[in-house]
């Protein structure tokens, strides 16, 4: 994607972003002029310690809530600037979100849940149904399409959710704490597949996480402390982009 | 929007036929509201018709003259005790006043009628020719007398549907037999069509007409001749009846010479006033038993009110989810305000259901005229749409309004 002047434009750029909450009398400065930039097709884990403004971030990132100053241009939108409902729009198109608690309607079924943002994009009921199933497969969920949450084990459900986040194509998946309720094995199989959205499908993903295994699959590690970004490495050579969507 | 409109729907039976028993709980004071205005106004839709049907019985557009008290001190008769309207008033009446299409007389009392070896005490009523017209009789079988039979006072007699039925054998044919008033025979020359209980409920069946003249000469043994029991008048449309009250009111003044501070020497009635008594007697019923309704509508509202905060609380988490994945604010409004909808609307249809049994029920056991309209179950299922759509409206704005960081982050 390029920019008005010919620039190609970072698929996530941040530009001395602050957040401030007030609880009661007390000023909390979540985000204090942080400044990231994040190019498509990257992997990215996200670290820091509670209350270091990671979540806030996330947030932020995920359009969920606006800097109280300060730019977050997404493709080249200025965030800052939306109203609600075009964040909502914004979030629809763009972004899938993964939780640490899965997030699944209770007693919907998988298929269902997989269709969810296409029931606000508007499209045909069939339509809904092709792309919700086919995400599904994508996940390894074949013939669960009519199992409820309480029939699927947690990595199942929480592949359901990536099936939900992947359904609308986003160019961003935000996985906040993806294997914080899993068991090893099943860790193991939500980053593979993360990893293999990311490199085959050239998705880029961010990933919040405290444990450092599972901060290992990413490409990039960013410390976040006191609403700034602590240090910022690559963990892994960038793969080459010849080799993405096959 | 149609696929999302159906889903919402769909989503919204779905989340409501999970737990009947709340969803029940909710919509029972819809269905009691809606159920009791529709009985309610069946019942009253019913009665209603009921007077109706009874006021154009005793004919449409009917004016009645009664004789009123003779002084206006010292003992005074009541209505119709004393002698002060005549034939000569009700002719006169016809010819000065222009609105009156019709005017008629009559005189009754109640006298032993006799056929053979049975008799019947019931009131006879001596007429001219045009009551009956006013009053709008019909006959089953023969036919009325005519101003010729009045004129020569001519004995004959019409006969109602009671007196048949105590006067005469099943099956036997009354026209052309002769039966004996006050010992003076008189040959039946009609029978009248019945016309059942009136608006005070008295037989109106039990009833024997003679002309006026025979009744005067040959059965009463009037006092006075020419004095009537009530003079009756129609006029042509029933816009005209009450111009036509006030000008029968002044013309009857001037003919008997009241002075301005003399009260009337007669009463003036009309169906409509009649009518009107029965109807206010009703609609009062009505109106009380609709209140009681439209409370148990409110209090149904307050209900689904209440079941959608909960559920809004509840699913405050699966709210910030849809938020997340990009439902916007209408989205959510609508999946709640169509949850509301569709818990007034079942509540609403079960309601109607209910009602029209009720209806039907109170036409049976208790035998009132029920008539259930379409219109008043349009108006019942309207109603209920907007009740939910009104105490929808405050939950589904709450939960639009969350912010989907704290919806998520609900537990």
């Amino acid at each position: 994607m390029d920019s008005a002047n010919g620039q190609p434009v970072s698929l996530i750029q941040c530009a001395d972003l602050w957040k401030v909450y007030r609880l009661g009398d007390v000023e909390v400065q979540a985000l204090r002029g942080l400044n990231l930039t994040i190019e498509q097709g990257e992997f990215v884990a996200i670290m820091g310690s509670s209350g270091s403004g990671k979540s806030t971030l996330m947030n932020m990132l995920g359009c969920l809530d606006q800097p109280t100053k300060g730019h977050y241009w997404l493709n080249g939108v200025d965030v800052a600037a939306l109203r609600a409902d075009e964040l909502a729009e914004i979030r629809n198109r763009q972004i899938g979100f993964v939780f640490q608690s899965f997030n699944l309607i209770p007693r919907t079924s998988a298929l269902e849940n997989a269709q969810l943002p296409l029931f606000y994009r508007g499209l045909p009921l069939r339509e809904q149904r092709a792309l919700a199933a086919g995400a599904l497969e994508r996940v390894g969920l074949k013939g669960r399409e009519e199992h409820y949450p309480t029939q699927l084990s947690g990595g199942q459900q929480q592949r359901v959710a990536i099936a939900r986040a992947l359904v609308t194509t986003p160019s961003l998946l935000l996985a906040d704490e993806p294997t914080g309720n899993l068991d090893t094995e099943s860790s193991r199989e939500i980053m593979t597949i993360l990893d293999r959205l990311n490199k085959e499908e050239g998705i880029t993903v961010i990933l919040v996480t405290h444990e450092p295994d599972i901060a290992a699959y990413a490409a990039r590690e960013i410390v976040i402390k006191d609403g700034q970004v602590l240090t910022d490495r690559r963990t892994k050579p960038e793969h080459p982009p010849s080799l993405m969507g096959h | 929007m149609p696929a999302f409109l159906f889903l919402t729907l769909m989503t919204a039976i779905r989340i409501l036929s999970r737990n009947r028993l709340r969803a029940g709980l909710t919509m029972l004071g819809i269905i009691i509201g809606v159920g009791a205005v529709i009985a309610m106004v069946s019942i009253g839709e019913g009665a209603k018709a009921a007077v109706q049907a009874q006021v154009a019985s005793m004919g449409t557009n009917v004016i009645i003259v009664l004789p009123g008290s003779t002084t206006v001190s010292g003992v005074r008769g009541g209505q119709g005790g004393a002698v002060t309207l005549n034939v000569s008033d009700a002719l006169e009446m016809k010819k000065r006043i222009p609105l009156l299409q019709d005017t008629g007389w009559a005189k009754r009392d109640v006298i032993q009628i006799v056929n053979g070896n049975k008799n019947w005490n019931g009131p006879v009523n001596g007429v001219s020719p045009s009551y009956l017209t006013i009053r709008d009789w019909t006959f089953t079988s023969g036919g009325s007398f005519t101003q010729a039979d009045l004129d020569a006072a001519v004995r004959v007699a019409l006969v109602g549907q009671t007196v048949v039925e105590n006067l005469f054998e099943a099956g036997e044919e009354p026209v052309g037999s002769v039966i004996r008033i006050k010992n003076v025979p008189f040959r039946v020359i009609g029978v009248l069509a019945p016309k059942g209980q009136s608006a005070q409920g008295s037989d109106q069946d039990d009833i024997v007409f003679i002309p006026f003249s025979t009744a005067e000469r040959k059965v009463f043994g009037t006092q006075f001749i020419g004095s009537v029991g009530a003079l009756f008048a129609t006029t042509e449309r029933q816009e005209d009846l009450f111009a036509a009250v006030d000008q029968i009111r002044e013309f009857l003044r001037a003919r008997h010479r009241l002075q301005a501070e003399q009260g009337d020497d007669f009463t003036i009635r009309t169906q409509v006033d009649i009518g009107r008594v029965q109807e206010g007697t009703s609609q009062t019923l009505t109106v009380m038993l609709l209140s009681i309704a439209a409370v148990s509508l409110l209090v149904g509202g307050i209900g689904i009110m209440n079941i959608l905060l909960v559920s809004v609380t509840e699913r405050t988490r699966e709210i910030g989810v849809r938020m997340a994945v990009g439902a916007k604010r209408r989205h959510i409004l609508m999946q709640f305000l169509i949850e509301a909808m569709t818990l007034s609307v079942v509540g609403g249809t079960l309601g109607i259901l209910f009602g029209v049994a009720g209806a039907r029920l109170t036409t049976v056991i208790a035998g009132w005229p029920t008539i259930i309209s379409g219109n008043t179950v349009v108006a019942a299922f309207l109603f209920s749409l907007a009740v939910g759509l009104f105490f929808g409206l405050y939950p589904a704005h709450k939960a639009a309004r969350l912010n989907p960081i704290d919806a998520l982050r609900y537990e």
